[in-house]
């Protein structure tokens, strides 16, 4: 019996620098041969790598960066990007994935999609629309979005229905980002202030803050002076003047 | 007094009852999946339950400082209803999951031959996924559910030390031990044991694979068993480390055979402070009344 090694989450084969990133290797290799092996090593990877925080030093939690964990299974589901291509096949593992995984491999999921978007590789070129309404009118009727983006769209979605800061978080990646349309991601980005989540967890927040996000994050801000509860300082990163700088200056609890 | 409580249905208890385990010195539980009272019909309220346990109570007990792990099993009741038979399908992709410790709680309820198939078929599926099975004896014709219970798990193959043996009393306790699985007792307030007689089978047959719970659950129970029984333990002359090895390292041991048992403390928790605000489970809180 194995009680020595029951608390230990870092035991990896001992190749490379980061605790378990000789088991990554290996399963990654695994997967290019057996593509349903993603599943099993989905499950394992946090028992494996560990379940450290990225940056620990600005995120002691693991929400804002995500955590190695969320990391290795990035890289599992480049693996099987590369193993069975970026078509319905898939998407329809990624959902399989996300649907029958806990938090955590839920975010595993959302953050490999991040990883293929940097890399330009979701097997599409969906731009992006300013809202449902634009996209739908712009969209070509015989195309459509690519699978990947389409079932990546509808996780993102359910992630941002969830609450979960660590869901939330990892839908606002280089994903979300690139493919979320203008009204959901204004409505994510307001949720991880409610929530008390650093706007760092956001990708190309300067590029997509807008007009309509000012206003909503000023509303926002007179809402908790009006309830006499502190204003999130992060709400000042989406206005184009300080809101600490305005009168309505911040409420102290 | 360090405590697992290696058989607790959290599911069913309050966030009063977290706060005064944690007091009385419980960090880490272990919840099997059972029957719930009502019964089930179908498979999708099993997954949603094994979900539950994986996620939302996970959540909930380390909002007060405890680790919760879970084991999954189709229960022996539910095994003879054949609409209930059907997650039998589900149940190998859910051992494979973070924090599920053993398969459990599987056995025999009223012994009959669905009872035994799907029994057997658990038994397979714990070898396949290398993890310990919690057993729960019968409540009726406890002596030959137990005996049987031994018999099938030499024929499944599984080393009997992967097999702890649960709801256990005077009369089959010996058996278990002999057999060299562990032996599971279950403190109630009225029925199966107490903790009096609790203190004198560990006088009668030592310390060693000798694990103790509340099996706290919907019915009357007590969730704070496991320590009440430790003190019994030391009001009788065992010292502190025995009573760490039956409440601590004996359930962790078990589980242990595992690899997936978390025993850190929960980051960022301290006692006796409010659970943090804004910290929500899939949009829900353990708080109530004003949020972040």
């Amino acid at each position: 019996m194995n009680t020595d090694s029951n608390v230990a989450a870092g035991t990896g084969a001992g190749a490379g620098d980061q605790p378990g990133s000789g088991w990554l290797a290996q399963a990654r290799a695994e997967v290019a041969r057996d593509p349903d092996s993603v599943t099993r090593a989905f499950a394992f990877t946090a028992r494996r790598v560990g379940r450290a925080p990225r940056r620990p030093g600005t995120d002691p939690a693991g929400v804002v960066h995500g955590t190695v964990d969320d990391a290795a299974r990035a890289a599992l589901v480049v693996a099987l990007a590369d193993a069975v291509g970026t078509g319905p096949d898939c998407a329809e593992r990624l959902v399989s994935l996300y649907r029958q995984g806990d938090a955590a491999e839920r975010r595993g999921v959302l953050r490999g999609l991040d990883a293929l978007t940097e890399r330009g590789d979701l097997g599409g070129s969906e731009t992006v629309t300013d809202t449902v309404t634009a996209r739908d009118a712009t969209a070509e009727p015989a195309a459509g979005p690519a699978p990947l983006v389409a079932a990546g769209l509808d996780l993102a979605a359910d992630a941002l229905r969830t609450n979960d800061p660590s869901l939330v978080a990892a839908a606002v990646g280089p994903f979300g980002s690139r493919y979320l349309d203008q009204h959901t991601w204004r409505h994510a980005i307001l949720k991880l202030v409610f929530q008390g989540v650093s706007l760092d967890a956001v990708s190309g927040l300067e590029a997509r803050a807008d007009d309509e996000l000012d206003r909503m994050a000023r509303d926002f801000a007179a809402e908790r002076q009006a309830a006499g509860r502190p204003v999130p300082a992060d709400l000042d990163r989406l206005t184009t003047t300080p809101l600490s700088s305005t009168p309505l200056s911040r409420t102290k609890e | 007094m360090r405590i697992l409580d290696p058989h607790i249905h959290m599911t069913s208890r309050t966030t009063d009852d977290y706060e005064a385990m944690y007091a009385s010195g419980v960090r880490v539980v272990v919840e099997p999946a059972f029957w719930l009272g009502q019964p089930r019909t179908g498979v999708g309220s099993f997954t949603d339950y094994f979900d539950s346990l994986l996620g939302w109570e996970r959540f909930r007990a380390a909002q007060f400082g405890i680790r919760h792990h879970a084991t999954i099993a189709l229960n022996p009741k539910e095994a003879n209803d054949p609409r209930c038979r059907e997650v039998l399908a589900e149940i190998p992709r859910y051992l494979l999951k973070d924090g599920v410790v053993a398969v459990g709680e599987v056995g025999y309820d009223s012994m009959t031959p669905e009872e035994d198939e799907v029994f057997a078929a658990q038994l397979q599926m714990a070898r396949e996924a290398e993890l310990p099975v919690l057993v729960h004896t019968p409540h009726r014709d406890k002596l030959a559910g137990t005996r049987r219970t031994l018999d099938v798990v030499v024929e499944s193959g599984l080393p009997p030390e992967r097999v702890l043996v649960d709801h256990l009393n005077e009369t089959n306790v010996a058996m278990v031990l002999d057999a060299g699985a562990w032996a599971g007792f279950s403190i109630y307030p009225d029925t199966k044991m107490d903790e009096d007689r609790m203190v004198a089978i560990l006088q009668e047959y030592g310390t060693e694979r000798m694990i103790v719970n509340s099996a706290a659950d919907w019915g009357r129970s007590d969730p704070l068993k496991t320590a009440k029984t430790g003190h019994a333990m030391l009001a009788a002359g065992f010292s502190e480390d025995d009573v760490d090895q039956v409440l601590w390292r004996n359930p962790v041991a078990f589980y242990g055979q595992s690899g997936n048992l978390v025993l850190e403390p929960v980051p960022g928790f301290t006692e006796g402070a409010p659970p943090t605000p804004g910290v929500e489970f899939e949009g829900s809180s353990v708080l109530r009344g004003a949020r972040a």
